[in-house]
């Protein structure tokens, strides 16, 4: 990866992903060698932990599960203790491709911006989510374009690049219920700069998403709701 | 006065001793109790001086007086629990921290003993 100078940390928080995680580490590896890797294991019950360790990289592990806010956020105060100038959140289960992290950090750094995120719909086809997310996903996002006065298009990806600033910042407030809209109010709230790139994303390799079909129109309520919340939070 | 009245003084009464109870044997603290004392106190007064329930219950057109006890007590028992849902959120919080340091503590042992042994190495040249 090209990114002289800057101290890159890519992020996988992980919860019961042995499936997947090993080959996650190595995806990593092979396209991002100068990156530092921590993986934040938030309370797995299968191998994740020991599967992440004998590939040689730092795991901290939550001794119970909180959540994949909490996860994040751990992995943004070791980001911040260790001086790190980018962050790169990466699922563990396989539907960030390494490739694509280059992107989010030359996007991130060439624009000066706060925070890139990773989007599946700005750059042509490849990944189709199911119809009912595919709802969700364009009312979300709808919104919260509009509340944040920036056209985004894909506020639920959580494959982002965060600046210096964004890790002081989401090392010490960082959302539980919906992390990913949330932290975009509350990042604009706080007056930094949001941006989107085109990324290309997969289908997972493992696990499978938290939020089944028929929970959608419920999760989409909550969500909306968790927004206007936020929209009055003192930051 | 009325049995119902009786009933009133008697169980505020209990509600202000058990209370006070918890606190001495260390199984309330004090910050906690705080709400709780207070509405036995109140509820007490209100009980025992049948004039102030009657007045203020005119006051605000309540028919029937002794609904006003209930209408405190239930004020207090919704105060004291929205105290506790913050209660939790702040321990929530603060149980998050302790554990996502304990993760990054638990990090940092792994290290120790490779220190210790390279310095041990240092030290014999």
């Amino acid at each position: 990866m090209n990114t002289p100078g800057e101290k890159v940390l890519v992020i996988m928080p992980a919860y019961n992903e042995e499936a997947s995680i090993g080959a996650v580490i190595d995806d990593v590896r092979r396209n991002a060698p100068q990156a530092g890797i921590i993986v934040v294991n938030d309370g797995s019950i299968d191998e994740t932990e020991s599967i992440a360790s004998s590939k040689g990289v730092k795991v901290l592990t939550h001794p119970y599960n909180m959540g994949i806010g909490a996860a994040m956020q751990t992995g943004y105060i070791y980001a911040l203790l260790n001086g790190y100038d980018v962050a790169v959140q990466v699922d563990s289960d396989g539907q960030h491709p390494a490739d694509q992290i280059e992107i989010l950090v030359r996007t991130l750094l060439e624009n000066r911006a706060d925070i890139v995120i990773g989007s599946r719909f700005l750059g042509g086809p490849g990944y189709r989510p199911t119809f009912a997310r595919g709802i969700g996903i364009t009312i979300f996002s709808r919104v919260v374009s509009a509340v944040l006065r920036t056209r985004l298009t894909d506020t639920t990806s959580g494959f982002r690049a965060s600046g210096k600033r964004t890790i002081g910042f989401l090392s010490a407030t960082y959302p539980e219920d919906y992390p990913e809209v949330e932290s975009l109010v509350l990042l604009h709230k706080k007056g930094f700069s949001i941006m989107e790139a085109p990324v290309r994303m997969q289908r997972r390799s493992g696990g499978h998403s938290s939020i089944s079909t028929a929970d959608s129109v419920y999760y989409m309520i909550k969500v909306l709701l968790a927004i206007f919340v936020d929209l009055l939070k003192k930051v | 006065m009325y049995p119902f009245q009786t009933i009133a003084i008697i169980g505020s009464l209990l509600l202000f001793v058990a209370i006070i109870d918890l606190v001495r044997r260390g199984l309330l603290k004090e910050k906690y109790s705080v709400l709780w004392l207070m509405s036995a106190l109140v509820l007490l007064v209100l009980s025992i001086k049948k004039q102030i329930l009657d007045t203020v219950a005119a006051y605000l057109g309540i028919a029937y007086p002794p609904s006003l006890l209930f209408l405190v007590a239930f004020l207090f028992v919704f105060l004291i629990v929205l105290h506790f849902s913050v209660v939790i959120s702040v321990l929530h919080e603060k149980n998050k921290i302790l554990a996502q340091e304990l993760a990054l503590l638990k990090d940092m042992m792994k290290d120790i003993p490779r220190d210790a042994f390279r310095r041990e190495k240092d030290r014999q040249g």
